[in-house]
């Protein structure tokens, strides 16, 4: 059962040794996809103004749908101006979402059932590094804003979607409590 | 006693260096993330207070999208950037 407490700014998770090992498994599979398609840097020798601006990213949306909302369009009406900002900032919003991923799963790797504390700038890290396992959960399920919430909480424990829409449920429990412990 | 331009007129606006940003950042409502969750991005990075924060969230939530922020188009960027880095569904456009 995961635990959660609050000790002045720091707060102090400790999981059960099979939770924390699924979440280590999401954040590696999330790294993992995050690390997928992604062209090689630019380097001073082969594109110094590139490798000086960072602007060698990638121009259209990625294929994966997961990719696709993590790393959303910038401009709903503007395919070029979208291009563009991505040349600029998607590789930098994936080494972002990376090194937050990296950086729970360290400490989930040290500590493992042991209890771990978060200073502020840790919490921020791991609610953005749940957040996206959130996303891209959701969006690997199909949750659409007209569902009915209850329909997904019942569904059938046959259905081969029920253990996933278990993980996402915990996930947004997990996230709730950070939020509620850090305020 | 003048009668200020129509198009300047909103009695709404406060600030007159904000009568017409030329660029917002729009926050789109999405099934995933959660209430509390919107609210803190926007009290932690915009540094708005929990009253405003929680207004725009539910406009986010109830209308389908709120404009968050304005400013020229280089900071809108940054802000729709750093929205994506919180997995907020956000884009920018001219207002």
């Amino acid at each position: 059962m995961t635990r959660f407490r609050k000790r002045r700014k720091t707060v102090v998770v400790s999981f059960a040794e099979h939770e924390a090992d699924i979440l280590a498994n999401l954040l590696r599979n999330l790294v993992e996809l995050l690390y997928d398609g992604m062209p090689p840097r630019a380097t001073e020798s082969n594109d110094p103004l590139a490798a000086l601006l960072d602007s060698d990213g990638p121009t259209s949306p990625p294929e994966d749908v997961v990719l696709q909302r993590l790393l959303p369009d910038a401009y709903s009406e503007d395919d070029q101006a979208s291009g563009e900002f991505r040349r600029f900032t998607e590789r930098g919003l994936r080494e972002g979402k990376v090194s937050d991923a990296k950086r729970v799963l360290s400490a989930l790797e040290e500590s493992g059932a042991d209890e771990i504390a978060l200073e502020p700038d840790e919490q921020l890290s791991w609610l953005r590094a749940i957040n996206d396992l959130r996303l891209a959960i959701g969006t690997r399920l199909g949750i659409q804003e007209e569902d009915d919430y209850a329909t997904w909480e019942k569904l059938p424990d046959d259905d081969p979607r029920r253990l996933t829409y278990d993980l996402y449920d915990w996930l947004g429990y997990l996230q709730s409590a950070l939020l509620h412990n850090m305020r | 006693m003048t009668t200020a331009p129509s198009e300047l007129g909103s009695p709404e606006v406060d600030d007159p260096s904000k009568l017409s940003p030329p660029w917002v950042t729009i926050v789109w409502n999405d099934p995933v993330n959660l209430m509390d969750y919107v609210t803190f991005v926007f009290q932690t990075y915009f540094g708005y207070s929990k009253h405003k924060a929680e207004k725009l969230m539910l406009q986010v939530h109830q209308e389908g999208k709120s404009a968050v922020s304005n400013g020229n188009r280089e900071a809108m960027e940054r802000d729709v950037e750093a929205m994506h880095s919180y997995g907020l569904w956000a884009t920018c456009e001219k207002s």
